[in-house]
């Protein structure tokens, strides 16, 4: 019988297709037991992994049977779980102790300077997954069909990029929430995703997925099917018209124009775009790209930076430097055991006390500046003196780079506006540009984290007290002449870009699946009326209704300034 | 207790990476000597017949290691780990 179950939309689009259902995240299999279970529950799978090596290497020869032997000899060394034997006493599960050791283990590899260590991460990783696998019971690899819809409690990013989506698919998870990575994700690809939602449903069964409205319905009736069909059919023939004019700049109905840039993560995403239908890239998370080891490989970065540029065919390449911290760790970079790692180490906090790794960031960034406009942007500042040092540490790698006679130039050295403090004194910072980065900006005035499944609800950029501070952003870059963009999820909500423009802001970063639809919903902007707003904020009102005459009126008061 | 020492240069290329600390551990396994290596004579001194400990210390091509053994076979593992390295662990 048709169910129809109601979530909270993460990212747009319709989806028919067949589920696939995935065990829980590895963090949550294991429930916890007494210590004594856990030791042995580790131990078990300890010896449960060496039963299943020595099977594997009597059946391999040569490279792959001398491998499993190394393997086996870790896997045989008490010294192997001795750290997480400790944990567990102290009260951790299995799996978690076992994967916490195991990363401390795995990044003193990473780091080592000679690339032969370097190379045994991977040994460890291998060793580190296999046990983990018999400790949670999880199947022995990702590996669902392309065009099913992934069902789980929550999806790590991780997972969601070793998908293939190039034959559709949605995204519905019972926890999980619409401002975390895998659902910026899940917009960026164009993956429909709806969260709060636990369909009782087995693998194979047909799941309608509303990423509009945040239905899913399970068990559909025919004529439910025939709907979607006709439906997908008309966003696809809308999404093609917008496509149509996504090479055509975006102007408001008044004729201002607005810039609209592109959000990167990966370098697939750049596959299907070209770079005319954009005005650069306005943010590039190097987080993603450097995640698999190019940590500390300056050759890798300059390679990946390089392609970005050519890319942009001469247009504004904007690289943030590593933002780890938060909700992304990099093992053995950032801090563990941060009860609130969301106000902790974070960004450039981070990579002023790792200036080994940040120099050499820098130092791929100044060359590959040399073959472009290549900017960069520093997140989380929240001192002065933050960008004072990086700037320091710009010009120190500058002139290393020049002894050793390497083309390099000198990139411009914006900074992102996410810590509250930065917008209300953004004038204290003297930045060749600005970026606000909303969703984090938003969480942080408003208290309410971005991968809250309840608080979420509270975070909305266009509350008044966020929208004063992007305005005074705004207002101080249009004063000094420094751009000012926005790159956040907000950067391409139709519902929030009048409120945005209105407040000043003219150039928007997205995601570059997202492009042709933001573009479209600048154009039905009229930005006439804006002025009469400062002394008579009806139109604000009709903006955004709700909003009280004076709050209007005191918005605007602090963009005239 | 009374140790007895020995030391050898890596000279094999890749130097104390997973192959050779694997079989540099089962030859000390070989032998009931309580077996250690380091980097330097004053230590920090690591379990010769743990591969973990063993790759741990990340002993690259160049590096001197330093044995040292206590137990009544003691000078003769010595002897056969030193004779190991010098061989570069039958690798090359």
């Amino acid at each position: 019988m048709e169910q129809k179950l109601t979530g909270r939309p993460a990212s747009p689009g319709l989806y028919a297709g067949p589920a696939a259902v995935l065990a829980a995240a590895e963090e949550s299999t294991r429930s916890r037991g007494h210590p004594s279970d856990e030791q042995a529950a580790l131990r078990a799978a300890v010896a449960a992994s060496l039963n299943e090596l020595s099977t594997l290497a009597a059946g391999a020869n040569g490279e792959a049977r001398r491998i499993m032997g190394i393997q086996e000899a870790l896997l045989e060394d008490e010294a192997l779980i001795e750290t997480a034997l400790v944990a567990i006493s102290h009260g951790e599960a299995a799996d978690t102790a076992w994967r916490d050791s195991m990363a401390h283990e795995i990044a003193g590899y990473e780091a080592a300077q000679d690339e032969y260590f370097r190379a045994r991460a991977a040994d460890l990783i291998d060793v580190r997954d296999r046990v983990l696998r018999h400790l949670t019971g999880a199947s022995s690899s990702f590996n669902e069909a392309p065009g099913t819809v992934l069902i789980a409690p929550d999806l790590p990013p991780s997972m969601f990029l070793s998908h293939d989506w190039s034959r559709g698919g949605a995204v519905v998870l019972a926890q999980g929430s619409t401002r975390s990575h895998v659902a910026m994700l899940a917009r960026a690809r164009g993956v429909p995703m709806v969260v709060g939602v636990d369909p009782s449903c087995r693998a194979q069964d047909i799941l309608v997925v509303d990423g509009d409205s945040g239905q899913v319905i399970a068990h559909p009736k025919p004529e439910t099917l025939a709907g979607v069909g006709k439906r997908q059919a008309a966003a696809a023939l809308a999404k093609s018209e917008a496509q149509a004019r996504v090479v055509e700049p975006a102007l408001t109905k008044d004729g201002t124009y607005i810039a609209v840039m592109i959000n990167v993560a990966t370098p697939d995403d750049l596959v299907d775009l070209s770079p005319k239908s954009c005005d650069g890239i306005g943010l590039v998370r190097t987080e993603f790209l450097l995640a698999d080891g190019a940590l500390r490989d300056e050759h890798r970065q300059f390679d990946l930076y390089s392609r970005l540029v050519a890319w942009a065919e001469g247009r504004p390449v904007t690289i943030r430097t590593l933002d780890a911290g938060g909700d992304k760790p990099i093992p053995g970079y950032t801090v563990e055991g941060e009860k609130n790692p969301f106000l902790g180490l974070r960004g450039i906090r981070l990579s002023l006390r790792h200036t080994d790794v940040f120099r050499i960031q820098l130092r791929a960034l100044a060359r590959a500046a040399f073959l472009g406009p290549v900017k960069i942007m520093l997140p989380m500042v929240t001192k002065a003196r933050e960008l004072v040092e990086a700037r320091e540490l710009l010009a120190e790698v500058g002139s290393e780079l020049g002894r050793e006679g390497k083309d390099a130039a000198r990139p411009a050295l914006g900074i992102m506006v996410e810590v509250p403090l930065a917008a209300i004194a953004v004038d204290q910072f003297d930045a060749a540009f600005f970026s606000i980065g909303s969703n984090d900006l938003v969480q942080y005035v408003t208290a309410s984290s971005r991968d809250g499944r309840e608080s979420g609800e509270f975070g909305d950029v266009t509350d008044l007290g966020v929208l004063r501070l992007i305005a005074a952003v705004a207002a101080h870059g249009a004063e000094t002449g420094r751009e000012v963009s926005l790159c956040g999820d907000a950067a391409a909500d139709p519902h929030a870009i009048p409120a945005l423009l209105a407040a000043g802001i003219r150039t928007l970063s997205v995601a570059p699946g997202l492009v042709a639809a933001t573009k479209d919903a600048i154009r039905s902007v009229d930005l006439r009326g804006t002025a009469q707003a400062l002394s008579s904020p009806s139109w604000w009102d009709r903006l955004r209704s709700g909003l009280s005459s004076n709050a209007a009126k005191a918005l605007f008061s602090t963009t005239t300034k | 207790m009374d140790h007895e020492m020995a030391r050898a240069v890596l000279v094999n290329e890749v130097g104390l990476h997973a192959r050779p600390s694997v079989k540099l551990t089962q030859t000390a396994k070989r032998f009931a000597a309580k077996l250690e290596v380091a980097l330097a004579d004053s230590g920090p001194w690591v379990d010769a017949k743990s591969p973990v400990k063993i790759m741990r210390v990340k002993a690259p091509k160049g590096a001197t290691l330093h044995f040292r053994g206590a137990g009544p076979d003691a000078l003769l593992a010595l002897s056969e780990l030193v004779s190991l390295v010098e061989r570069k662990f039958d690798e090359e």
